[in-house]
């Protein structure tokens, strides 16, 4: 029963990360249904930004933080700017392979900087934090991880349900014409969900950087594990994404710990392959209304 | 004697018939013929055995690229799952021919029908899935795939890799980069000339219809989960028939290749060369190979050199941020791919001087 | 030219026109559009909207009364056309070829054609994209203007417009465009697959919107009789052109117009195919 507990506590730790990595793909869903390759390499990128700031610019930690959302999203904006900006009205195929080609270049980059060693921040959240009650120990970065999660998490749901540039975020996903004729600024649409989408993946990118470490190879895999993630909760549902984290995560460390660590990374994949054949369109996603 | 036909300017079709011809004239007829012609000498003049083994990786690839344009080009359907099809059919083909003694061609042909099947099985969610869904269930397919080749030891010998043997025809040891340069250069034409003349047919028709708009197709009677499967099947068995051929060629194979990178280069190839074109996957194919050579040769020689040597490290990353810079740089500037430039070219030739 | 002090030049007959426009709400002055640089669609259409119309569009498919439309409001680039030649003038600005963004803040706001909703955005967010060029504010008094005119909609804010019937819809993308305040809608085809008693009902709203509001309108319909039952003028396109204008009353008596888009032959009866005149006479306007 404790190794139970230890694993069900482990795994919806490492769940609610991977839930906060797939909202900002979701975010850039939603607002453009484009599925968005170089995910993994914005989260990568996000956690290289705070290493900057905190180990060589050597700021303090709230400073640093905000620096490095701050940073991601002027990098989002810069994306959609160069990169995005022309391909408006393409076939989607086009922008998804430009995601990936983006993808290579990031990694390169990183590369190209900071080689394929494994970095660390120097050891800061408050051991208050933490949660330790017998079995249960939470650590403090996974609870660190939690608040802010619920905070992005209702921020978001509250700025796409009830603000106005929110519901043109969705409106531009649905129908881009409709909303070109009704005046939405939909390239403002687009550079705006870049850049929330940039800045939630650097924000996960700290958060995973300060768990694992620092390491391009492991943030940008991460990049691929979203996909499960979003699958199961929907591909255009934040609560989906925070949700299917959860299973996903759980499901992992529970077939890390009871049937073999091997099988581990490829039990996301097989889930994936079985939700899209029960429930195409997941836990939360809308289901696609198909008129002819 | 038949009179020998020039292209006119116009479009002048009568019928469908005239339509489906894949030469509509003698002219393009003769120089395909030259172009084969040229590219079956080329082994004959002094050259090195480098660029051989170029046009060879070359071939090989265009056989695959072919296959993924049938799938997402033609029937609409976006993979990422190519390059496990791929080594897929590799370790098929290798199998066969190591635990079963298979001769070369039939565990070549055998892998593609192999592949085939599970390609057929991974296409199976086509029936309920479309679009960007279907694309991520490739993706799943990729990595199940790429997991099962390096975790199956007691067949594929995990990370160890396998040895394929050296095929012996009549006592020769068909072996190297000139036998094999035949080889593929054959069966790249043979597949090239199956793919035009299976988009002719009724097939090819089905499948483009069902691309544009799969929910009238289905209304003009198209079954069209048979024919996604279908396509799903043909597009496996050219990638498990190309990476038959490549494992053969390499001699030995490990897993490494056949990443998610492999996948991503493949769809590259097919959108830098034009989506549903069967031309343009073979310009694909040939620009993504040589793109990834020349890399590879800058980067050689950078480490080599005496900037390099105590840089050498951090260059590589180099390759994959100019392999990404270039897919981008084609899409912002040329989306439509290497095939529509070719067309436009090859048309205001045509048409000059009266270019309207 | 130097003989004749008194005779108009070219240059000042333009002045003239220029300086008469003032009043017109909307010029068209003899505008081309192409498509993709090769396909041209438009050639040399010219019309003029005053304050306070309905002006309807007429013609048969292709004839390119869309275009026209999609000209004025700015959607031809993202279907890579463009206006090559001639002139939009609104409030004697020129408008041709700027950014649907910056048209619709100028106040026209264009009802695409075959209702385009949302799907997955409940009516009342559905309604409140319309405020996009004001930035959202306010939207309350707007909503309730919008239920004023369609009751229906009022019933069922909440209801994911994917959902909708196709009358509902109409509805809604109206409102929708009234939700911007425009001061020139365009409207495309609303009539387009409707009941009988939809249609009448719409176009009842359309003509109240017009008087009570103010508001212009650009009516392009298939359904002529209805068209012009509302409409103060009314264009026939064919083929790119304007083949033909008038004020709607006197279109509704016009003989061509009775044959080919009321479907009565000149005795006033069913109209008879048989009758190989009225294709003769079509081919006039081409």
């Amino acid at each position: 029963m404790d190794f139970f507990m230890q694993l069900l506590v482990g795994g919806l730790s490492t769940g609610f990360v991977y839930g906060l990595s797939a909202m900002g793909f979701v975010m850039i869903f939603k607002s453009s249904s484009v599925l968005n390759f170089a995910h993994g390499e914005l989260i990568a990128i996000g956690a290289y930004f705070f290493l900057i700031f905190v180990t060589w610019a050597k700021l303090p930690l709230v400073l640093a933080f905000l620096f490095t959302l701050f940073a991601c999203f002027l990098l989002g904006i810069l994306i959609e700017r160069i990169f995005l900006r022309p391909l408006i009205g393409e076939n989607l195929i086009f922008v998804i392979m430009l995601t990936v080609g983006l993808a290579a270049m990031f990694r390169g980059l990183i590369l190209l900087f900071w080689g394929g060693n494994l970095y660390t921040y120097p050891d800061f959240l408050p051991k208050a934090l933490g949660v330790d009650r017998g079995i249960v120990h939470i650590p403090p970065v996974y609870m660190a991880t939690l608040i802010i999660g619920i905070f992005f998490l209702i921020v978001f749901g509250i700025f796409f349900k009830f603000f106005s540039q929110g519901i043109y975020m969705r409106s531009v996903a649905d129908n881009q014409r409709a909303a070109l004729s009704l005046g939405v600024n939909v390239r403002r649409v687009f550079a705006l969900s870049w850049a929330i989408a940039a800045l939630v993946a650097g924000m996960s990118g700290v958060v995973l950087g300060v768990i694992n470490g620092i390491n391009v190879h492991n943030l940008s895999a991460i990049g691929l594990k979203v996909f499960p993630v979003v699958i199961l909760g929907g591909l255009d549902s934040i609560i989906g994404a925070i949700i299917g984290g959860l299973i996903i995560g759980v499901l992992e460390t529970f077939t890390g710990g009871y049937l073999s660590t091997s099988l581990r990374d490829v039990v996301p994949y097989i889930i994936l392959v079985i939700i899209l054949l029960v429930k195409p369109y997941g836990l939360f996603g809308l289901t696609e209304i198909e008129r002819v | 004697m038949k009179k020998f036909q020039l292209h006119p300017c116009g479009n002048f079709y009568e019928d469908y018939e005239k339509m489906l011809t894949v030469f509509s004239t003698d002219f393009g007829r003769v120089w395909a013929a030259i172009g084969l012609v040229i590219l079956f000498l080329v082994p004959l003049m002094p050259v090195s055995p480098y660029l051989i083994y170029v046009m060879n990786i070359t071939g090989v690839a265009v056989i695959a690229a072919v296959g993924l344009n049938i799938l997402t080009g033609f029937a609409g359907q976006l993979s990422l799952g190519h390059g496990a099809f791929f080594g897929l059919g590799a370790y098929a083909g290798a199998i066969l021919g190591t635990t079963l003694h298979v001769p070369m061609l039939l565990s070549i042909l055998g892998a593609g029908l192999i592949t085939a099947g599970i390609g057929m099985i991974f296409g199976a969610p086509s029936g309920r899935l479309k679009g960007l869904y279907l694309t991520i269930a490739t993706l799943a397919g990729q990595i199940i795939i790429e997991y099962v080749l390096i975790h199956w030891e007691s067949l594929t010998k995990g990370t160890m890799g396998l040895t394929l043997p050296v095929p012996v025809f009549f006592g020769f040891r068909f072996q190297g980069d000139i036998p094999f340069y035949y080889l593929i250069f054959a069966f790249t034409a043979l597949m090239i000339w199956i793919a035009i003349n299976l988009i002719r047919t009724r097939f090819g028709r089905a499948w483009i219809a069902i691309r544009d708009n799969d929910r009238a197709a289905e209304g003009m009677g198209i079954p069209i989960f048979t024919y996604k499967v279908f396509a799903f099947a043909i597009s496996s068995f050219y990638a498990g028939f190309a990476g038959a051929l490549w494992a053969y060629y390499m001699g030995s194979i490990t897993t490494e290749p056949f990443n998610i990178m492999l996948s991503v280069e493949y769809l590259a190839m097919v959108i830098i060369g034009g989506l549903g074109s069967i031309s343009g996957s073979v310009f694909g194919a040939v620009f993504i190979t040589m793109l990834n050579e020349l890399l590879r040769l800058i980067t050689d020689f950078l480490m080599n050199s005496a900037i390099g040597s105590h840089l050498g490290l951090t260059i590589a990353p180099l390759r994959e941020f100019f392999f990404g810079a270039a897919i981008v740089l084609f899409i912002l500037f040329e989306p439509r791919g290497l095939a529509e430039e070719w067309r436009i070219i090859r048309s205001s030739f045509r048409l000059w001087p009266f270019s309207y | 030219m130097a003989d004749h002090p008194f005779e108009f030049s070219p240059l000042a007959f333009l002045l003239l026109r220029v300086a008469f426009m003032e009043e017109k709400l909307l010029q068209l002055n003899n505008i081309s559009v192409v498509y993709s640089d090769v396909i041209q669609v438009l050639k040399g259409v010219s019309l003029s909207v005053e304050k306070k119309q309905i002006v309807s569009l007429l013609g048969s498919n292709g004839a390119g009364k869309t275009t026209t439309l999609k000209a004025i409001s700015g959607l031809l680039k993202p279907e890579n056309g463009a206006v090559t030649e001639g002139a939009i003038l609104y409030k004697g600005k020129a408008m041709q070829n700027r950014s649907p963004e910056e048209i619709t803040r100028n106040g026209i706001i264009q009802v695409l054609e075959g209702r385009q909703p949302f799907k997955y955005l409940t009516i009342e967010e559905n309604l409140r994209v319309g405020t996009a060029t004001r930035m959202g504010k306010p939207y309350r008094e707007d909503l309730e203007k919008v239920y004023h005119y369609f009751p229906a909609l009022r019933r069922m804010t909440k209801k994911l417009a994917g959902y909708c019937s196709g009358g509902e819809l109409q509805m809604l993308v109206i409102g929708r465009g009234l939700m911007a305040h425009p001061e020139l809608l365009l409207l495309d085809e609303p009539s387009l697959g409707l009941a009988p008693i939809l249609v009448r009902e719409i176009f009842g709203i359309i003509k109240r919107i017009n008087e009570e509001e103010g508001t212009t309108i650009i009516l392009v319909e298939q359904n002529a009789r209805m068209a012009l039952k509302i409409a103060t003028y009314a264009y026939v396109m064919e083929n790119g052109k304007i083949v033909m204008e008038g004020s709607a009353d006197a279109m509704r008596e016009n003989p061509d117009v009775k044959e080919f888009y009321l479907g009565m032959s000149l005795s006033g009866g069913a109209k008879s195919y048989e009758n190989v005149k009225s294709y003769k006479r079509r081919k006039r306007w081409l």
